[in-house]
């Protein structure tokens, strides 16, 4: 294994080498004592390989989480041992639930003092085990670049997710020779069986009220406009889990929106009087389905998705096509007849219709100055058809999803599964390395006061986030369950800071400015969609705003709320 | 309840182990017992587990096991088609008076004394893992002062194989 014509390299060099050989043309992170090997290399690298240094490391792990989701590409982080390494830990786990593929990068300490309580050691590959697709420690620097290449393979295979390569120092100084290889293919994966797609068929022939729902699957796979052929054809409804937003444009007229705790009346209620669900690449997550129990009680469950484990997990389906989602998909498609079903389609109409009065009452009752909607409509009608809306968190991040209008796929960037708050300022950042245009991040006080820090990069880099940080002085989304469910007993959610946050991001080098009407928020917004940088637009928010529609936690659509009962009774 | 014997076929690599244990924790599911060794393959191990549950947790372990990466085959070894097996060591208390009942019980449960001292014995038992609970059974009001059991290991029986 030693071809004469070949030198040996470190380790540091061959990681970087397989980095880019794997694609990677934007690395996220922060150095540190056991990764400074890596940072030299990385320096003498740095016209083949753009480092982005962060704030923080979580900061590095939501960026190259957010550049996953709208490239479609592994995202890569690295960081250095111990705290650096457990800073990346809530940015691997969101990644992780919302099936991001992503390689993080860690340095350890050399492996004579492992196990030792060394500085700066923490067991990483055993903390993130449960929140990793796989992870690896290197004990062998002939083995690093094939580690990493099967860590591309896996992040991006089936369902994708978060692989961590833990490389002690000694491993990143050690030499090997170093053959080049070429980016790694996905592990091969068969579509469902033709006989099940046959039966699948079948059912949706048999179907007098079909609906599809469709998730982050149909999102990773670019599914969209499959999707919305199929509808067409067959004379059905697109509803979405949270992860499926933005992969349907909303323009088209068979997409009924988000389903469940704050969806559209009109996708909750189909879901409901459907025949039959159609789930593309979503889980059924308890906060898209409410209780199972209860959950689409009227309907068949035909269920795509390429992981195996959720078939049956959390609802029982009577058909489940495993495989690969594009290509069962396709062939569903092929072998399911047009077919129009008048009378489904007048109902469907009918509930959009009785969903759209259900929403302009919910925001005529809207108490602030600005309301949530008015936010939205006028950043639906200043933004780009390809801008990427990322949020964090809670009652801003709900609100986006109800109102921001998506073109185009993969410009929805937020945290589903996880719910990080804190999530938006790193992933914003690593939307806009992505698209290389302006970013729009929904945020609010709380999770703005979380990663805030990250501004400090989006100045360094001129990164060019434009911040709606809606403030309504309280962690709302809390405080909603508080006011509706604990009789108003407001625990620890009255933040009333005294945060300046136009002062704030004049001192982090951004620009900023408060807003009182739309008018001046529209104003605001055409300024800072002109700036080359963060810009802060603070829209104060009523505290006793709600999300709305809103099923409670384990209810169903019987439980239903439409408006804020205690206002009426005042 | 009903109880199932996995067979996981494994790669013999760093922290296997940690993963499919802690995949247990994770998900919430129970286990009566886990054992692991070497296979004909170096490279690769075999890891038997027993648990109680019905078949939906079942196929969600199943289904859960397989997504690991190390994880090559997992098998429902069905009841029918088995052979089981498990070994115990106990040491019971050596008195005049429990003697020959202790020596009856390993005689008809076909278990060796493999250690004797004037006042404790060892035994050792293998068999069905409901043998050897039998056999506990027996013993307890001899007076165990400890014991330890290995879990179950199994084969299915004939020509079927996990890893050909």
């Amino acid at each position: 294994m030693s071809p004469a014509n070949q030198k040996k390299l470190t380790g540091a060099r061959i990681l970087i080498e397989t980095l880019i050989e794997q694609g990677v043309s934007v690395v996220f992170g922060y150095p540190g004592g056991q990764v400074v090997d890596i940072y030299d290399e990385l320096y003498k690298a740095r016209r083949r390989l753009r480092h982005i240094l962060t704030a923080h490391e979580q900061g590095a792990a939501h960026a190259a989480d957010g550049y996953a989701r709208v490239t479609g590409k592994v995202g890569a982080v690295i960081a250095t041992s111990g705290p650096g390494a457990t800073n990346l830990v809530t940015g691997i786990a969101t990644a992780m639930l919302d099936s991001v593929p992503m390689v993080v990068i860690t340095g350890n300490v050399p492996t004579d003092l492992i196990g030792r309580d060394s500085f700066q050691e923490v067991n990483i590959t055993g903390i993130t085990f449960s929140i990793t697709k796989h992870n690896y420690f290197v004990t062998d620097v002939n083995e690093l670049a094939d580690t990493v290449r099967e860590a591309f393979r896996i992040a991006k295979s089936g369902r994708p997710g978060p692989v961590l390569i833990d490389i002690p120092k000694d491993i990143q100084t050690a030499k090997a020779y170093f053959t080049p290889g070429a980016p790694a293919e996905p592990f091969e994966e068969p579509h469902a069986a033709a006989d099940k797609i046959a039966e699948a068929a079948a059912m949706i022939a048999a179907s007098q009220r079909p609906l599809l729902y469709i998730g982050g699957g149909a999102a990773a796979n670019d599914l969209g406009p499959e999707i919305m052929e199929f509808a067409e054809k067959t004379d059905s409804f697109i509803t979405c889990s949270l992860m499926g937003l933005s992969s349907v444009s909303n323009t088209c007229d068979r997409f009924l929106g988000m389903e469940g705790m704050h969806g559209r009346y009109a996708a909750t209620k189909a879901t409901v009087e459907a025949d039959l669900i159609i789930g593309v690449g979503v889980r059924f997550s308890d906060r898209a389905t409410g209780n199972t129990k209860k959950y689409a009680k009227n309907a068949k469950i035909l269920q795509i998705d390429t992981d195996l484990s959720e078939i049956n997990k959390n609802v029982i389906v009577d058909i489940g096509l495993v495989g690969n989602v594009k290509e069962t998909f396709r062939l569903l498609s092929e072998a399911t007849a047009a077919q129009t079903r008048p009378k489904w389609h007048a109902r469907v109409m009918e509930l959009k219709e009785q969903g759209r009065a259900i929403f302009d009452k919910i925001n005529a009752d809207a108490l602030s100055t600005v309301t949530p909607r008015t936010v939205f409509d006028i950043i639906n009608e200043l933004k780009q058809p390809d801008t990427v809306i990322a949020t964090d968190v809670g009652q801003h991040q709900m609100w986006a999803a109800q109102y921001s209008r998506f073109l185009q796929p993969r410009r929805f960037v937020s945290s589903g599964g996880l719910g990080t708050m804190g999530y938006g300022m790193g992933a914003a950042i690593g939307a806009a390395f992505a698209t290389g245009k302006h970013t729009v991040l929904i945020t609010g006080d709380g999770s703005f006061g979380m990663n805030l820090n990250e501004l400090a990069t989006a100045v360094t880099y001129k990164v060019p986030v434009l911040i709606v940080l809606m403030d309504n002085t309280v962690l709302g989304m809390v405080r909603q369950w508080q006011m509706l469910f604990f009789d108003g007993r407001c625990s620890a959610t009255q933040l009333d800071r005294k945060t300046d946050f136009v002062k704030l991001a004049a001192a982090f080098g951004a620009k900023g400015e408060r807003i009182s009407t739309a008018e001046e928020f529209r104003a605001a917004f055409t300024r800072g969609w002109k700036y080359n940088g963060p810009y802060l637009i603070h829209v104060p928010v009523d505290k006793n705003e709600l999300v709305l529609p809103m099923i409670p936690s384990g209810g169903s659509l019987e439980d239903l709320i439409t408006s804020d009962e205690r206002k009426t009774k005042k | 309840m009903n109880r199932y014997v996995l067979s996981v076929y494994v790669e013999n690599k760093y922290g296997v182990l940690t993963r499919v244990a802690s995949l247990f924790m994770r998900r919430g599911f129970n286990i009566d017992s886990l054992t692991v060794g070497e296979t004909e393959n170096p490279e690769f191990s075999r890891i038997t587990i027993t648990l109680r549950g019905d078949d939906y947790t079942c196929e969600q372990i199943i289904n859960q096991l397989k997504k690991l990466h190390n994880v090559k085959k997992v098998k429902l070894i069905s009841d029918g088609s088995k052979v089981e097996r498990e070994l115990m060591l106990i040491k019971v208390r050596n008195t005049p008076e429990n003697r020959n009942d202790i020596m009856a019980a390993a005689e008809i449960f076909r278990a060796k004394i493999i250690d004797y001292s004037t006042d404790y014995m060892c035994v050792e038992v293998t068999g069905e893992p409901s043998k050897i609970n039998a056999f506990i059974d027996v013993l307890q009001p001899l007076g165990i002062v400890e014991m330890c059991r290995t879990g179950a290991v199994a084969l299915e029986r004939g020509s079927s194989i996990l890893v050909s």
